[in-house]
């Protein structure tokens, strides 16, 4: 086992165990304390935690000031990044930044449009795109220089992930850009929320006959539902999002005030179904503004203790 | 071409309120094609300003004229007599169209009437879409012929994004995904081989970013 990083993410991952992320988002102001509390709420089921970047382009607290905060707590943070808001400078800039803070990880993603978000009317930047941030990750890493050429007085030592959504389309190039992926540096993958386990593992599948799950760690992710209106939301109103009508079904068929537990057993179901699958290294788990249930479902999903490595 | 769309009309009202005399200078190329800014067009904002004026009571003397092109000097030549005559020349051409005769006739208030919105194709009569954003650097080559950066919401060069829905982008139920376009083209043309080639880091010095570009042919150049 070679390790590319002292990153605790990739540790468990080579070791060969199931790796379990979840996630925070920064708060809309200046306190940091709410994201130690929401922390503090995951960080005995988890191996690492995302810190999102002004998700769905909302004005947030900057990801690398969240992460350094988690870094300090003695967590082993993921710092995600998105291509809309910087440039090349700016990207490589923050990613020494976070490096030096001994930051370990980051997710390289385009970013909601920032159409979505508060800031409508504002530019985007775009200079690279998300699978151009990977490659640039990894050849600071791995070269020690700058996109302009330069050396690197201490390459950042980060390992590299991309995110993959199985449901968006085309499916045909959904592998294949997966692929692309892989051949630009990404080390490990965090997918979109599965509600429709048949096309995930129908993706997987395909991914595996191509051998590409030999060659990255895909983490499924998974999100659980609070009520049948927020399975109806997310089915019609979040692109690249796919919720069956028997999820809906199932959330719908319970009183209202059962709907969250369901939620609950339905992504539970989904991990331990998951977990059996040849190609799944492990689970993200994201429950935005419900972190305290990541415990339960972690633990439901018979996924705790955490290995200690 | 140049698709340019009509100011509205209080905007335009609010900037030649204070003018006794003015021109509206239509441009008989893009502006016409896309019926924001010909002779048409420039008959049809005169009347509504002359109307809009004679009931408020205010005296404003509005003459019209196209010419061939406004980003031409040997056009513009065309209005040298007169020019310096109007409070203002309201000018229907493309954003480029406004600033060439501004230049040219320095005494002379110059103001925009229409919106330059972007470089695109007539798609059916009344409907104009963009295709190119002038970045210097073509890349339909690699690309099936479709632009991902003029068509695509985060001029994504490795696409789809995961936000890709039914063939829509996710900004919007209306706007195509260019990257489901050049996926099915690439696929038309057996070339899905090359997909899976990433495409570099682009050199945006030859975009916007570069600072104000200019192209010299030195061969015709007097
Ligand atoms: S790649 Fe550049 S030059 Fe080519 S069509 Fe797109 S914006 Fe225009
Ligand atoms: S959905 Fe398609 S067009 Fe829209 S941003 Fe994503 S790749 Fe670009």
């Amino acid at each position: 086992m070679s390790l590319k990083t002292d990153s605790k993410l990739e540790k468990i991952l080579r070791a060969g165990h199931l790796a379990v992320t979840s996630e925070c988002g920064p708060p809309r102001g200046t306190d940091l304390s709410k994201v130690e509390e929401k922390a503090n709420l995951i960080k005995d089921c988890v191996d690492a935690i995302n810190v999102t970047d002004n998700q769905t382009s909302v004005t947030r607290m900057c990801s690398l000031a969240a992460c350094i905060k988690i870094k300090l707590m003695g967590l082993d943070p993921v710092l995600q990044m998105v291509t809309r808001d910087r440039n090349r400078i700016a990207m490589q800039s923050d990613i020494l930044g976070a490096a030096g803070f001994g930051i370990n990880n980051m997710l390289c993603l385009s970013g909601d449009h920032q159409s979505f978000g508060d800031c409508a009317t504002g530019q985007n930047v775009h200079d690279l795109d998300s699978m151009q941030l990977v490659q640039t990750v990894r050849h600071m890493r791995d070269e020690g220089k700058f996109l302009g050429g330069g050396d690197i007085a201490g390459p950042p030592k980060i390992f590299v992930g991309a995110a993959a959504n199985p449901f968006a389309d085309p499916f045909e190039v959904r592998v294949p850009r997966l692929a692309k992926k892989i051949a630009a540096g990404a080390e490990f993958i965090q997918t979109q929320c599965i509600y429709n386990v048949e096309k995930f593992e129908k993706w997987i599948g395909l991914a595996n006959d191509r051998g590409l799950t030999e060659k990255v760690f895909i983490l499924a992710g998974v999100t659980p539902m609070k009520s049948a209106g927020m399975a109806k939301y997310m089915k019609n109103r979040v692109p690249g999002m796919d919720v069956p009508d028997e999820i809906i079904k199932r959330l719908s068929d319970q009183p209202k005030e059962k709907q969250a537990e369901e939620g609950i057993k339905i992504c539970i179901e989904t991990m331990q179904r998951l977990k059996e699958v040849k190609g799944v290294a492990g689970f993200h788990v994201m429950a935005i503004e419900w972190e305290e249930i990541v415990p339960e479902l972690v633990k439901g999903a018979g996924l705790y203790p955490r290995p200690e490595v | 071409m140049i698709v340019a769309s009509p100011k509205p009309i209080e905007e335009v009202i609010n900037t030649v309120k204070d003018c006794k005399k003015l021109l509206i200078l239509g441009c008989n190329e893009c502006v016409t094609v896309c019926e924001a800014g010909g002779k048409k067009e420039v008959g049809i904002l005169a009347s509504a300003l002359r109307m809009y004026f004679a009931k408020q009571g205010q005296q404003i003397l509005i003459e019209e004229r196209t010419l061939e092109r406004q980003c031409d000097h040997e056009y513009l030549e065309e209005i040298r007599d007169i020019a310096d005559t109007y409070d203002a020349i309201l000018s229907l051409a493309c954003g480029v169209g406004v600033q060439f005769t501004a230049e040219k006739y320095l005494s002379t208030v110059v103001l925009p009437g229409v919106n330059t919105c972007f470089l695109g194709a007539t798609e059916e009569r009344g409907l104009w879409t963009e295709r190119c954003q002038a970045c210097g650097s073509c890349v339909l080559a690699s690309t099936g012929g479709i632009c991902p950066v003029s068509r695509c919401a985060k001029r994504v060069l490795n696409g789809p994004c995961g936000g890709s829905t039914k063939g829509k982008c996710e900004i919007s139920k209306e706007v195509d995904c260019a990257w489901q376009l050049i996926v099915d083209r690439l696929t038309a043309l057996g070339k899905m081989d090359e997909y899976e080639q990433i495409a570099p880091l682009k050199d945006w010095s030859t975009d916007r970013a570069g600072g104000p570009r200019k192209v010299a042919k030195e061969d015709v150049q007097s």
